[in-house]
């Protein structure tokens, strides 16, 4: 923690963390296109599940938590190492605005989780330990809720705009974020930089796309 | 070939010394020939200004060879100006057209305050080599000869790569976050690859970062500026080799 390179290592190791856990996201959430009830099961697991609450849900909340505040720090850092501008700058012929933007793109990443827990951590948590309500069943008692849940939230088409623009700067994020963690943590291989270059971009492109297409899906399925 | 003159208009960063306050001036020079060096241009401009009774603006340069790493400013936004793999003493004027204004600033960084004009004190890289920039070698009479100890192709080829770095500041002048990574990780790699620095490497790593970090230095981004701007063309790859240096050395040394 005491020197900028050790900084970057803790910073590019939160960034695979959120990695790992924006695959695991993606696959349940999957779930909801395949089946209702899978989706269910498996959310109410997940929701109850004690080692997934109290011990992976902690980390998880640590791991954003360092992740934005490290990313803010080091921001401030670099914005005092260049204390005066220049009047003329050309840095777009030297590298891509996603490496230059991480965090103007991270920022909207962190404005959207707002939105995202208000739309559902809070009412799990308020069902859960202010109501007590573990049961995952609907109020009516019949069935769990867990897909209902989703599916309200995907009626309005601004909630749906947010979501789809909130994922398109996550995309932007991971973009540079994916390869340059790698070269945080002192991985650059000739012989497999590239194809990390290029698997960082397929999974920048494709795991955002699989959340958008799945809120379009619960938006367009219920008009 | 032409040779027509080229009559320029020049944004250019005045600043009385380091405790003024600067700000930008615009000039005209004429007579410029596209086979110039952008420092004969500015040698050009000078007499020009010289000849008018004004003051004329201090640069640093020195081998005007790319050699040295004395000459730097950031040109038109970039350092060492458009040209790639170039250091500003190898710059060509062919690269302007004539008519056209060009700015003229210092290399900026915290780390590299402007002495007087265009002139930046770059000590503080000084100051990180001698934090760990070196080997001992046995002086007594008895020193071994380098040539002695046989170095892998790879290895050897990398370290001279690194070893090319001429420490001219342009890695921080371009980087958004005007570190230094670039640059103390060449210094840092050159000796990482050769059996003659194993024996210091951990110190080494770890005092010249700490080094850098104290001269307020940012924190590298990965955007890639510094290896496109650099004129030695150094890689990234030597920054991602410090990190692997420092995280093993300071997970190991007690
Ligand atoms: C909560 C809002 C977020 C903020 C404020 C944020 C901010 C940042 C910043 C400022 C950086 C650049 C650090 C630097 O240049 O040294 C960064 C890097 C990174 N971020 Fe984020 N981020 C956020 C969310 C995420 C998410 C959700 C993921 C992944 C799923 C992620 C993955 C990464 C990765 C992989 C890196 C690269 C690490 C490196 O360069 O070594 N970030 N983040
Ligand atoms: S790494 Fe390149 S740009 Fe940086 S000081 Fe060395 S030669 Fe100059
Ligand atoms: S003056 Fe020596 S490198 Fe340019």
């Amino acid at each position: 923690m005491k020197t900028s390179v050790a900084r970057k290592i803790l910073m590019a190791l939160s960034g695979f963390f959120l990695l790992l856990f924006l695959l695991q996201h993606l696959t349940i959430n999957s779930l909801s296109v395949v089946s209702e009830d899978v989706f269910n099961n498996v959310s109410h697991f997940m929701g109850t599940n004690w080692i997934v609450q109290f011990l992976l849900q902690p980390v998880l909340l640590f791991g954003v938590i360092f992740h934005l505040v490290m990313g803010l720090y080091l921001d401030i850092q670099n914005q005092r190492a260049r204390n005066i501008k220049y009047a003329q700058n050309n840095p777009g012929t030297n590298s891509s605005w996603m490496s230059r933007n991480m965090k103007i793109t991270g920022i909207m990443i962190l404005l959207f989780l707002g939105l995202h827990f208000a739309d559902f951590w809070i009412p799990e948590l308020n069902t859960k330990f202010i109501e007590g309500d573990m049961s995952g069943m609907k109020e009516s008692g019949f069935g769990l809720r867990y897909f209902e849940e989703l599916q309200h939230k995907f009626t309005e088409v601004w909630r749906v705009a947010i979501y789809v623009l909130a994922f398109v700067f996550l995309s932007l994020h991971l973009l540079h974020g994916f390869q340059s963690a790698f070269q945080s943590v002192g991985f650059n291989h000739n012989k497999y930089t590239p194809w990390i270059k290029k698997l960082g971009n397929l999974y920048a492109i494709v795991v955002p796309l699989g959340f958008i297409i799945i809120a379009i899906y619960h938006y367009t399925t219920q008009l | 070939m032409s040779d027509k003159l080229m009559k320029l208009t020049l944004k250019i960063w005045r600043q009385k010394d380091a405790d003024s306050p600067g700000k930008m001036e615009s000039y005209q020079v004429e007579g410029i020939s596209e086979h110039m060096s952008f420092l004969e241009m500015l040698d050009v401009f000078n007499e020009q200004q010289i000849n008018q009774g004004n003051e004329p603006v201090a640069f640093d340069h020195d081998c005007r060879e790319g050699i040295c790493g004395m000459c730097s400013l950031q040109i038109n936004g970039e350092p060492h100006g458009p040209d790639r793999g170039v250091t500003t003493c190898q710059l060509h004027m062919r690269m302007f057209n004539d008519g056209d204004t060009i700015t003229i600033e210092p290399f900026r960084a915290k780390a590299f305050p402007v002495i007087k004009d265009l002139v930046v004190d770059r000590t503080s890289f000084d100051r990180i080599q001698h934090a760990g920039g070196f080997i001992s070698v046995n002086t007594s009479g008895n020193t071994q000869d380098a040539n002695n100890i046989p170095v892998e192709k790879e290895n050897a080829d990398k370290a001279f790569d690194a070893a090319t770095c001429i420490g001219c500041g342009a890695c921080v002048a371009a980087c958004k976050n005007a570190s230094a990574m670039l640059f103390v990780s060449a210094k840092v790699s050159q000796f990482a690859l050769l059996p003659q620095g194993k024996i210091e490497a951990k110190d080494r790593v770890l005092n010249m970062v700490h080094q850098m970090d104290e001269e307020g230095f940012g924190n590298c981004s990965n955007t890639g500026a510094c290896e496109v701007e650099c004129p030695k063309g150094i890689s990234l790859e030597n920054i991602a080799r410090m990190n692997r240096e420092y995280l093993k050395a300071s997970l190991t040394k007690e």
